[in-house]
């Protein structure tokens, strides 16, 4: 009865993950044929190279502040959008459109709107004249701007999730829980930070964990809109692997490089599922 | 302590549709326990929800010690609820649960645990300090919740429901135990309910409201003896009051003041009436007759009957008897407004 379910995952899920895990430690590449054993060569290799250091720490920076500003915005939007008033169904659908169109589509918007030469948030910046016409920001082009382009871009793509799921653990509350909060003299932000984002917890957890391994793993976002640059000042962990392994041919340090992510992503896991049960059990 | 009034005060939910609440006149007296009671949409939850602040009237007023408080929320007026549920807060404590509303008014640590500890110890609850309310029994969990309402000293204490989550033996002491709890503290309390037995018990005054209006306010001996309209004379009572149209009137009488042979003698002036029973119930300490009038002007109408078991006579099903009712239990209203009117000759 299970049989076609457990085809599926095994075809699409456990192949591609043990290939990875026999590519890393062999030599293959784009092109040849054959395999040789070779250990953890692939592994010492990668660690030594700076360009991989780098796109890990910015694979952290990248998940931890871009999932800070998901959290804190969604959390807004839920409780925006929890009471009911004229045009919240259209507000809601609209939050929504992010998420439900293909990210690789929004990035091509956005790298559009970030544009060097045709950037429209450039050109209202210049209407406004907060900077002058041929000093404009390059979005894209600076380490630093690419590195917030990115985030916020990756931010408007993941807010809808984490809105729609915490605005499910927010209808669960209870209406008299905050009501009694009321009459008990608690004001908005004591009810908010004592009583309905501790009681949020578990969901948020799992809001977090989602958002944590959809944004570690993705590059989208990176690739479309810089390609890991400028100076690799974007690159992430999937997109180094997909610039090493698929265009640059070395697939068995490709495959090192995503295995990386394993062991982050298990602990990270883990973490969270034990703060999660922990808000639950206590 | 402070004295609560409203004026004219209505809500209605939906525009154009009939309020949940009508214009009530309302003003309870000083550490008075004041019981709101009706059927479940009767507009007594609503009108209590408006009393805390946490239902905008329609329009109307509501004066707590004085003062209107329309405009002001719910913390402004130094109020204290007790929910149905009981709404803690299931991730604190107990005794957190019991110190939030200090921590809210900005009251120092050694007060907060002054107050929990004197609240707990009137409820004996301390030993519970450091559960959740998970791990609570549903009568634990009322005594957090009345602790939860008492610590801040409020000036008034709106209660909805609160022993309607217990089970009926726990119920009936958990009632007794409120009632003292609200004597000794002497603070003003409304009371919503819809079982009329708590109300009764409880109440220093009880409000009878159906369909968001008003219908009696008085001591429970006076809704009950002397009911206002049809609808609390059928409302309180369980079996509820006879009502039998009889021409330009409607006359009621309590099924414990319609009598068997024996007892009408010594009524003094009454009136009798041929009694067919159709069933019977034992209750152990009552009998209930279900029967109805055979002959004369209330031929044919159904009534109850309700007399203690240890009345001797030997009532058979099926058979016909003289029951009788003294004039002064009888009760007579208007047909066309159902309220009461002064005694009526009655149609022989």
């Amino acid at each position: 009865m299970f049989m076609p379910a457990i085809l599926y995952i095994v075809a699409l899920v456990g192949v591609p993950f043990v290939m990875a895990f026999v590519y890393s430690v062999g030599d293959v590449k784009v092109g040849s044929t054959h395999y040789h054993f070779v250990g953890l060569r692939n592994f010492i290799s990668i660690v030594h190279n700076p360009t991989f250091i780098r796109s890990l720490e910015n694979s952290f920076f990248f998940t931890i502040v871009s999932q800070i500003l998901v959290l804190v915005g969604s959390t807004i939007l839920a409780l925006a959008l929890k009471d009911a008033f004229p045009g919240r169904r259209l507000l809601r659908f609209l939050i929504l459109l992010p998420w439900v169109a293909p990210v690789s589509i929004g990035s091509i918007g956005w790298k559009w709107i970030l544009d060097s030469l045709y950037s429209v948030i450039n050109w209202v910046l210049v209407r406004m004249h907060l900077v002058k016409p041929f000093d404009t920001p390059v979005w894209l082009g600076e380490p630093k701007l690419a590195m917030i382009s990115v985030i916020l871009v990756h931010t408007w793509h993941m807010l809808p999730f984490a809105t729609v799921i915490l605005l499910a653990g927010l209808t669960a509350i209870p209406k008299d829980i905050p009501e009694a909060a009321a009459v008990d003299g608690a004001g908005f932000f004591r009810t908010l930070f004592q009583i309905t984002i501790p009681m949020m917890l578990p969901i948020i957890n799992v809001a977090v964990l989602f958002g944590v391994i959809f944004t570690f793993t993705d590059m989208t976002v990176v690739y479309i809109l810089t390609r890991g640059g400028p100076y690799d000042s974007t690159q992430v962990i999937p997109s180094l692997a997909f610039f090493t392994g698929v265009l640059g041919s070395d697939l068995a340090e490709g495959a090192a490089i995503s295995i990386f992510m394993v062991p982050v992503l298990v602990i990270v896991t883990y973490m969270v599922l034990r703060s999660a049960y922990r808000a639950e059990v206590t | 302590m402070a004295i609560v009034e409203t004026r004219k005060l209505t809500k209605v939910f939906r525009r154009g549709n009939v309020g949940a609440v009508n214009d009530v006149d309302l003003q309870s007296r000083e550490g008075e326990f004041l019981v709101l009671l009706g059927p479940s949409g009767s507009g007594k939850t609503t009108l209590l929800r408006m009393i805390a602040g946490l239902e905008e009237p329609t329009s109307g007023e509501i004066l707590i010690g004085g003062r209107v408080v329309n405009d002001l929320t719910p913390r402004e007026r130094g109020i204290a609820m007790v929910f149905q549920s009981y709404a803690l807060y299931p991730h604190l404590t107990a005794f957190n649960n019991i110190v939030f509303p200090l921590k809210a008014q900005g009251i120092g640590k050694q007060e907060r645990q002054r107050r929990a500890d004197w609240a707990a110890s009137l409820l004996g609850i301390k030993h519970l300090f450091q559960r959740k309310p998970r791990e609570l029994s549903g009568g634990e969990r009322q005594r957090v919740a009345l602790a939860r309402a008492i610590v801040r000293e409020p000036s008034l204490f709106l209660l909805d429901e609160p022993l309607s989550n217990l089970d009926a033996k726990l119920r009936a002491s958990a009632r007794e135990e409120l009632e003292q709890f609200q004597k000794r503290i002497g603070t003003t309390a409304i009371y919503v309910t819809h079982d009329q037995v708590e109300a009764m018990a409880m109440g220093d005054r009880v409000v009878v409201m159906s369909q968001g209006i008003v219908r009696q306010i008085g001591t429970p001996a006076e809704v009950y003896d002397e009911p206002a309209d049809t609808f609390v004379a059928t409302f309180l009572g369980s079996p509820p009051m006879n009502i039998v149209p009889a021409g330009s009137v409607i006359v009621g009488f309590r099924p414990e003041h319609f009598l068997p042979p024996g007892v009408a003698e010594r009524m003094g002036e009454h009136v009798e009436y041929r009694f067919k029973i159709t069933h019977s119930e034992y209750l152990g300490a009552e009998r209930i007759l279900y029967g109805c009038i055979v002959g004369g002007p209330f031929n044919d109408r159904k009534v109850i009957s309700r007399i203690p078991a240890t009345h001797g006579a030997e009532i058979v099903d099926e058979n016909v008897y003289a029951f009788a009712v003294a004039h002064r239990d009888l009760k007579f209203f208007d047909p066309q407004t159902e309220r009461r009117t002064a005694a009526a000759r009655l149609p022989q």
